[in-house]
């Protein structure tokens, strides 16, 4: 009990201090997984719609697959990423792993099956009935496909949301394809491994504070935004 | 003579392997209020769903004004139709936004939006429930939305399949009062699917009969005893124009 209440002292005395070293993993943590869920919001929201929407031979099983991928362990995803990039890997003259845009692609690659599986589920919940309504009232395939992401748009953000939770969270995959390296590819979840194994609990304590913080904020942010859409 | 608005001509339509519509032939002409009657699953909502473009015949010729648009239905034959459906889907968002969708849709000035919707909101008595979201309201103010929805486009085709069927007696009674006059100022072509008798006989001049998928006939109401019918469409439209005595 006594370490849980130095580990939350030893929380704010880093973010009052504004420990620089902190301050920068924080920024880059954000950073990371920011792009990488932008990235994943990019690539999972038009290949949710079109599985929502389309019906080609194999549309089950590839969104067996989505489902799948959506729980893929993040270690799996670095283990896999880190085969792609590696200097004997298919992309290892690109010269990418243990980089920050390494950790963004495995990252974005943990969060677009979230994304995907949740805005093809939230598709194909709108009534048959609304897309002949939406059709009714003159609008284009393009307007249609608007007028339905407006319509889901909470869902929508509940599928960015659980997307920017998964990639925040996740260490394996960063630690395999980013190495936690002090000042380039330290994120706040490998520091945290790194302190506890160090025995400097109360320091991964209060980055771990730090973290659920800054999952929290973000979060806060978009559910907000959820909300105020919703009222409007 | 002028060109009918819409006819129909030898289409049939197709779903798992059964045919679900037949209509030799049908002519709405300009300014025409029609019933589409028939029992339970006859076909009507089919049939008003192939006329207002929104499902395509597996065989058979549309012309639209006189223009062949079989295979060939475009927004901008779609843009002349409007339909309200017996459930008003409601956009998540205010009562304006909802009536003013089919104008912004169609890239209409601002200006020339604003002054419409307020013209229909007006018109159909909900003014005090603009800045409502539509998902609040009540299944009559709902159905006044979707009405005006519709008619801020200026159809030249309207389809209304069942509007007034989930609503209280007294609300459905003033809306239909109120909504036969919108009809005769605008003179707006109208097909109108329902199950109540009252409220064909109210809002049409003529019906069109379907039963089992099949378009039967078309007459005026003092013509149907008239007509050659199948027994158990003859039997259904004698059941259905006979009050209900309890």
């Amino acid at each position: 009990m006594e370490m849980i209440g130095r580990g939350v002292i030893k929380a704010f005395e880093m973010i009052i201090s504004r420990d620089p070293e902190i301050v920068m993993i924080t920024l880059l943590t954000l950073k990371i997984s920011g792009i990488a869920t932008l990235i994943s919001i990019l690539i999972g929201i038009p290949l949710g719609v079109i599985l929502a929407w389309s019906n080609f031979p194999g549309r089950k099983i590839v969104i067996s697959i989505v489902n799948t991928a959506m729980g893929f362990p993040p270690v799996v995803v670095g283990l896999w990423v880190f085969l792609l990039l590696a200097r004997n890997g298919p992309l290892g003259s690109l010269e990418l792993l243990y980089t920050p845009t390494a950790i963004i692609i495995a990252q974005a690659v943990i969060a677009s099956p979230i994304v995907i599986g949740l805005t093809s589920a939230a598709i194909m919940q709108v009534d048959e009935k609304m897309r002949l309504q939406l059709k009714s009232f003159g609008a284009t395939k393009w307007q249609m496909l608007l007028l339905v992401l407006r319509e889901t748009k909470y869902s929508l953000l509940a599928a960015v949301i659980a997307g920017f939770g998964g990639v925040i969270s996740e260490i394996g995959a960063s630690m395999m394809v980013g190495g936690n390296i002090k000042g380039y590819t330290r994120v706040l979840t490998t520091a945290t491994v790194m302190e506890t194994s160090k025995g400097n609990t109360d320091v991964a304590i209060g980055i771990s504070i730090i973290l659920m913080l800054l999952a929290y904020l973000v979060t806060l942010g978009l559910t907000i935004m959820q909300h105020r859409e919703v009222k409007e | 003579m002028s060109i009918p608005i819409l006819q129909l001509k030898n289409i049939k339509l197709n779903k798992n392997g059964k045919q679900v519509l037949k209509v030799d032939q049908f002519t709405v002409e300009e300014g025409a209020i029609i019933g589409i009657v028939g029992p339970n699953g006859a076909g009507k909502s089919t049939f008003m769903k192939v006329m207002a473009f929104l499902e395509e015949p597996d065989e058979g010729e549309i012309f639209f004004r006189g223009i062949n648009v079989s295979n060939q239905i475009g927004i901008d034959q779609r843009r002349q139709i409007a339909m309200v459906f017996q459930q008003p889907l409601m956009l998540n968002t205010t009562v304006h936004n909802n009536v003013a969708i089919s104008l912004k849709l169609r890239n209409r000035p601002k200006k020339e939006i604003q002054e419409l919707v307020i013209h229909w909101l007006e018109r159909f008595g909900i003014l005090h429930l603009q800045n409502r979201n539509a998902k609040t309201l009540s299944g009559g103010e709902a159905q006044r939305v979707a009405l005006a929805r519709a008619m801020i486009s200026e159809p030249k085709l309207l389809f209304l399949d069942e509007p007034f069927t989930a609503l209280d007696l007294p609300t459905r009674k003033r809306l239909l009062e109120d909504f036969r006059q919108v009809l005769m100022e605008t003179k707006t072509t109208t097909l109108f699917v329902s199950h109540d008798f009252q409220e064909v006989k109210f809002l049409c001049k003529e019906m069109a009969m379907l039963y089992k998928g099949h378009l039967i006939d078309r007459a005026k109401f003092d013509e149907i005893n008239r007509l050659q019918l199948p027994e158990e469409l003859a039997q259904f439209l004698q059941d259905w124009m006979t009050p209900l005595a309890i």
